[in-house]
Formats: structure tokens, C-alpha cells, sequence
């Protein structure tokens, strides 16, 4: 085996691309801000250089490690260059900390912090910029920009969208829509994976705190929660619980203390997509038509095929996502209630994601014209809410949502994950029931990190083939592989994030490699631990569709495809 | 949304080279040949055509000082200010450019699309300096007066 000196130290070489690399592997925690492993190496913001044996300066991320080099990581050189380069960055930073949404999360001012920069020499000479929050899902913030480039590569790379790069240079260098465009006017699906990556406040997420604040005071308005799948795995993270733990039920008594009249589950909603497009795709099936069926649960993705590939517009699921479901039939369900009590009844869902936020106010998406989800709150301004509250939420005790939508499946637990709207619509079509057959669909190759999954099932006498995709770029790959004929699918799961909503860009920061994969591992505990695996298992589900949805599937649970506003 | 001509005339440029996205610069080099500036929606269409991002084509042509989105006038001067023109004051001759043709401070090109004024670095004739050119012919040594007598001359051509 190969080995490098790191700071005096043997290390071995084991197929790193990079020295920044080994470096880590060493336990040294060197500052970067434009590196992610998942991107192209860019270079940009020179916080990883090194100094090798003969004084030479390089960033390490950008340098292949070869055998017997001597690198130094702590230098008084390095030192002395890395605070430079902290400086220079602030100097033109917006540093208006204490009012910024990332103060005490925000990885500049980690940095700054641990490099030991106390003072900024610098005036900031530069013009000051327009806020850009044409979009509902994220605003920009240009003057907290420093230029790492991270959220370019992801819009380009991961998404394939593309709606943001570098324009003019030197001193005028900045991110941007081209033209200066508003986000808005871009094609921008709003998932929310620049606002991941960004190390600042520059992408941040539209918050909609305040008016689901005005909605608990007002007496007269009815505020009803819905919590998705993604969220109780992620909310723990920033009260000290273990990454990954099932906050489901102090989530609920969070929401309770915060007034809201009712809390329910997302999963229901989910139980009735799983019914609901079961059937959509034996109908399909049967007829042979519009194959494959691509899943609608993530509005990302639904924007980026109308966009991008609208050729395909027609094969994405007439069914509303989970959260569109359940907002319809809530807002069923207390229409008489309203009427009697004089109240109006206001939907909160607070979800994982930042792209939701544009789905609720999609023609599409209402029912007679009525507005069915009127908020979204992602997990992080949920989390704000609970510190606005002034509650311990690591001491509550937890508490099980409300009846009657607050009973839902495993199965429906799982659309959180890559794969699981597949497996959970696998259970539901799956002749057999019982244990082995849900682990024989756990291991048909539904799980896992790659981008791209493939599995079939028997149905009948076909052979039903399934794709699962996660990120847009593999969704795009896909589709032009789909078009070319090269390959061929009946199903085909997408989910606009890369591994799921679990890391939707809503969801609390960091997430390295062990908060994802402590979040799958609880999203999958979820599912085990119901006793209700099976979506048609869920008693409130037929309950429901007899009481409330009452034969009124097209207008509560698929989306009004005429109606356009 | 510009006149089909100018579609036509781009697609006829996108089949000298081929769309594949390396040809993207020959390509906007030969619109703005062609139009004196790159028309923005122009380069959004060209952009489609070679399957790059709207926002990466503007990226291109936004690095480069050479590609304008703006209209340029019937005759665009350009004043040189690099070292040597500098020095032999070429800034009293890009005042009275400015004076002579009414213009603000920020703004290029005239109203009645007549003249366009731009700085350059260095238009390597340092030996003439102060130089500055019009519609690529070349002006030497000038002086504030000589460029009073240049623009008559040239409003009286138009």
C-alpha cells in the first residue's frame, strides 16, 4: 500500500481522489467551504491549502495524492493565509449576523470562529443587492454571497436544472439567474439543494412562521396540522437527540403547547396515495397506455418534467402528493363542522421540503377553487417555532397525534426514503401479505443510496418493470434513455433530492454521511415498528373513503388536470 | 421577441458550427458580427439550441467584455486608455466625446443610435497615442478640438 506524511504522520492511501481526502481520513478537520464530495472539485475557496516539504503552497482539493508526499497542514504560513483569505471573504460579506436565519448555524462564521479571525480590516465597498424572493420555496441574498459556487454546481450537477450561475467577473463576479432574472422567472423546481449546500445565509428558506403564528391567535380560525414522514427524523437534531430518533410524539405535544387545534399524521395521506395510485397504475397497466407511470409525490420533480421534459407531462400520476390528499379531505371533513361553528379551518403542513411550498398554490392542487394546504412549514421553521415557544422539547414527554388521521401504515412511513413509495405500492399490489413477503420486497433491490435502482415484479402474468431515481440529473439521464428506447419501464419512482426527503432542503443542516443514513435507519424503524404495514390495512383508510371521500376520489385525491387558473 | 430574421439568421450561424456547447462563442462572436451586439433573447435561443443552461450562456457572455447586450450606434468609437494613451491624456478627449455627444455618465450610446463611446485597455498603437478608432479606422494623436471636428464630420456623413 501507498502511503503519504501528514504532519508527520504515516497515512495510507486507499483510492482518494484528492489529498483533502486522506487529510480527513487523518482526523484533521481542515476548513472548506466550496468542497463537496458529491460535486466537481472547484477550488474557489482556497480554505484547504497545505504547504508541502519544500514550502510549496497548494489547496488540497484539488491535488492527487502520491506516495511519500509531506504535507503540512498547520504551518504558521497556512495559519497566517487561511485567516487572510477569512478576512478577505468577510470584508465583502453582509455581516448582519445576529438577524440572519443561519446565526449559530452557519458555516462561515464556524470557520471565522476556528480559524481565529477577530477583526475584519476591510471596508466593504461593495453595492449593496437586491433581495430576490420572487420564489416561494427560497430567497437569495446576494450580498451574503462569497462566491463558493457550491449552489451552481448542485443546481447544475445534481439537479440538472441549472437555474443560477457565475455572471461578469473579478470585482462584479456574482450568482445569478441569467439576465439578473428573479428566480421566479427561472426554471427553478425549488427543491431547495442550493439552500443545503450553501455555507452562508445567502439561500436561505421562505419562511412562512408568521402567518401560521397570526393563525393560532385568531379564535375563529381552526389550525390543523399535518407532520410528514421526513420530519420527525430530522426535528430531534437540533434539541441534542441522537440523529436519526422518531420525534414523532414530541413533535406533537410541541405542537399542542403551540396551540394548534388538531395534529395529524402525513401518513394517512400517504395510505391514500398508495391505494390511489395502485389502481392508476393497474388501470394503466391494463390498457397499456401512458407507461410508465411516473410517481407525483415530489413537486420538484413534477416541475421539472413539465419544464424540461413536458413530452412526459401526460405519464406523471394524476394523483395529488400525500400532502394534497390530506389537506382535501380535511378540509372535507370540517366543512359542516366549520359551518356550524362559524370557523374556518386553516391546514398546516409542515414537511421537509422547501418545493411544497410552491406545490399548494398550483391550480391543480385546489378543489373547487379552494386552497387545500394554506401553509407550509419546513422541519427548520417548525424547529424556530418551537424555540419561539420557549419549549424543552428534548424533555417532553410524547404524545400520539389525532383521530381520525393520525392512524397510518408503515408503509406509508417510508415515503420519506428513495424507494419507498415503490416498495410501499409493491406491498399494496403484492397478492400475498404477511412478513416475508414485505422483506422479500425490502431486499427486490428498492433500498439503498444509488441513484438509479431497478427490480420488476409478476403481476398477474406481466412482468411490471420499476426504476427509482433520486436526484434530477439521474431523472434526466433516465428520460433520455426512456425516449431513446434504450430502456423500457412500466413504473418509475423520482424523488427530486438525492436519497430522499430525509435530506429534502428543508430539512436542519449539517447532513453529512451518518445524519442521512441515521435518518433512512429511522425511517425504516418507523415502518417496522407499526403494527400496520399494509396501506389497505389501515382501518380509518376505508373509514374514510366511505364517510368522507364518499365517491368523490377524482376531486379530492387526483389533481384537476382541466382546470387551469 | 425580435423579428424571425434574426431567428433565421442565427440558426444559419448554429449550422456553420455544428450544437454541440463548445461551439457557443464562434457562435455569439459571429451574432454580434452580425448585429454590432449579442440580442438577449438571441442568446437565450441560441443557448436551447446547443442544449447549455440559459443561465450558463450567460454566464460566457457576461465574462467576456467584448459580447454587449446592448444595441450599438451607427458608429462606435473607441477611446483608447491604456498606459501610454493615458499619460497623453485621453481622458480631456473621452470628456469631450461625452460633451459633444450629450451624453450621462454610465450611458454609451446616443439616442438617435448615432454614436456609441467605449474605453478600451490597449489598442496596441501606443507610438499614435492618444489614439482612438472609429468603426475599426483608426484616429491618431488626437486632441479635444480634433475630436470636435470629427464628430461634425461624421454627423454631416449621416
Amino acid at each position: 500500500m501507498d502511503y503519504m506524511i501528514i504532519d508527520g504522520r504515516c497515512v495510507p492511501i486507499e483510492g482518494e481522489k484528492n489529498i483533502l481526502a486522506v487529510i480527513r481520513k487523518a482526523g484533521i478537520d481542515l476548513p472548506t467551504f466550496c468542497y463537496h464530495s458529491e460535486l466537481s472539485v472547484y477550488g474557489a475557496c482556497r480554505m484547504c491549502v497545505v504547504e508541502d516539504e519544500r514550502g510549496r503552497i497548494m489547496a488540497s482539493c484539488s491535488e492527487q495524492p502520491r506516495p511519500g508526499m509531506v504535507i503540512k497542514t498547520n504551518t504558521p504560513k497556512i495559519r497566517k493565509y487561511r485567516k487572510l483569505i477569512i478576512e478577505l471573504l468577510l470584508s465583502s460579506h453582509c455581516r448582519d449576523c445576529t438577524v440572519c436565519t443561519r446565526n449559530g448555524n452557519c458555516e462561515l462564521q464556524n470557520i471565522a470562529f476556528k480559524v481565529g479571525l477577530h477583526a475584519v480590516r476591510f471596508l466593504n465597498n461593495k453595492r449593496k443587492e437586491e433581495i430576490d424572493l420572487s420564489s416561494p420555496c427560497i430567497v437569495r441574498d446576494p450580498n451574503k454571497c462569497i462566491l463558493c459556487g457550491d449552489c451552481v454546481r448542485t443546481c447544475a450537477e445534481i439537479q440538472a436544472v441549472g437555474a443560477i450561475d457565475f455572471a461578469h467577473r473579478g470585482s462584479k463576479l456574482e450568482v445569478t439567474p441569467a439576465f439578473g432574472k428573479k428566480l421566479a422567472d427561472t426554471d427553478c423546481v425549488g427543491c431547495g439543494q442550493c439552500r443545503v449546500v450553501c455555507p452562508t445565509g445567502a439561500i436561505t428558506v421562505r419562511t412562512n412562521v408568521t402567518e401560521v403564528w397570526d393563525a393560532i391567535a385568531d379564535p375563529n380560525i381552526r389550525v390543523v396540522a399535518q407532520i410528514a414522514p421526513a420530519v420527525r427524523l430530522a426535528v430531534g437534531d437540533k434539541f441534542g437527540l441522537p440523529k436519526g430518533t422518531n420525534a414523532m410524539g414530541k413533535l406533537v405535544a410541541a405542537m399542542r403547547i403551540m396551540g394548534f387545534d388538531a395534529v395529524y399524521d402525513t401518513n394517512f395521506g400517504a395510505d391514500l396515495t398508495i391505494v390511489e395510485e395502485s389502481k392508476e397504475l393497474a388501470e394503466r397497466l391494463e390498457k397499456n397506455e401512458n407507461l410508465p407511470l411516473f410517481t407525483s409525490c415530489c413537486p420538484g420533480w413534477v416541475k421539472f418534467c413539465e419544464t424540461k421534459y413536458p413530452e412526459f407531462a401526460g405519464n406523471i400520476s394524476s394523483c395529488r402528493s400525500p400532502q394534497g390528499m390530506f389537506s382535501a379531505v380535511v378540509k372535507d371533513y370540517f366543512a359542516e363542522a366549520d359551518k356550524e361553528e362559524g370557523k374556518k379551518t386553516f391546514v398546516v403542513s409542515v414537511m421537509p421540503c422547501t418545493a411544497k411550498k410552491a406545490e399548494i398554490k398550483r391550480p391543480d392542487n385546489f378543489t373547487d377553487g379552494r386552497q387545500d394546504t394554506d401553509s407550509v412549514l419546513t422541519t427548520i421553521e417548525i424547529i424556530r417555532m418551537i424555540r419561539q415557544a420557549g419549549i424543552k422539547f428534548e424533555e417532553l414527554e410524547g404524545e400520539a397525534p389525532d383521530m381520525p388521521f393520525g392512524v397510518a401504515s408503515g408503509a406509508a412511513s417510508i415515503f420519506g426514503v428513495t424507494g419507498g413509495v415503490t416498495e410501499a405500492v409493491l406491498r399494496h399490489l403484492s397478492e400475498q401479505k404477511g412478513h416475508q413477503i414485505i422483506s422479500q420486497i425490502s431486499f427486490s433491490g428498492v433500498r439503498g443510496d444509488d441513484g438509479l435502482k431497478e427490480t420488476s415484479i409478476k403481476l398477474g402474468d406481466r412482468d411490471v418493470k420499476i426504476a427509482i431515481v433520486n436526484g434530477l440529473a439521474n431523472a434526466a439521464d433516465l428520460l433520455e434513455k426512456i425516449k431513446s428506447g434504450e430502456a423500457h419501464y412500466d413504473f418509475v419512482e423520482v424523488m427530486a433530492c438525492r436519497r430522499g426527503c430525509i435530506v429534502g432542503g428543508g430539512q436542519p443542516l449539517p447532513m453529512g454521511a451518518r445524519t442521512r443514513k441515521n435518518r433512512a435507519d429511522g425511517i425504516y424503524a418507523v415502518d417496522r415498528q407499526s403494527q400496520i404495514r399494509f396501506a389497505e390495512d389501515n382501518p380509518i383508510v376505508a373509514q374514510i373513503y366511505k364517510d368522507v371521500i364518499n365517491g368523490n376520489e377524482h376531486r379530492l385525491l387526483h389533481r384537476n388536470m382541466g382546470e387551469k387558473e | 421577441m425580435l423579428e424571425q430574421s434574426y431567428y433565421d439568421k442565427a440558426d444559419e450561424i448554429i449550422s456553420r458550427y455544428g450544437t454541440e456547447s463548445r461551439w457557443l462563442i464562434p457562435i455569439i462572436q459571429d451574432v454580434q458580427a452580425e448585429y454590432r451586439y449579442l440580442p438577449a433573447e438571441l442568446l437565450s435561443y441560441i443557448a436551447k439550441k446547443l442544449n447549455i443552461t440559459e443561465a450558463k450562456a450567460y454566464s460566457v457572455a457576461t465574462f467576456y467584455e467584448n459580447f454587449s447586450f446592448e444595441q450599438k450606434g451607427k458608429y462606435v468609437i473607441k477611446v483608447c486608455d491604456g498606459t501610454a494613451c493615458h499619460v497623453r491624456k485621453s481622458m480631456s478627449i473621452l470628456d469631450r466625446l461625452y460633451k459633444e455627444l450629450g451624453l450621462e455618465k454610465g450611458q454609451h450610446t446616443t439616442p438617435d443610435m448615432l454614436f456609441t463611446v467605449e474605453t478600451v485597455s490597449c489598442l496596441g498603437a501606443c507610438g499614435l497615442a492618444p489614439v482612438l478608432t472609429v468603426n475599426d479606422e483608426v484616429h491618431a494623436a488626437m486632441t479635444p478640438d480634433k475630436v470636435t471636428a470629427l464628430i461634425k464630420e461624421l454627423r454631416g456623413e449621416a
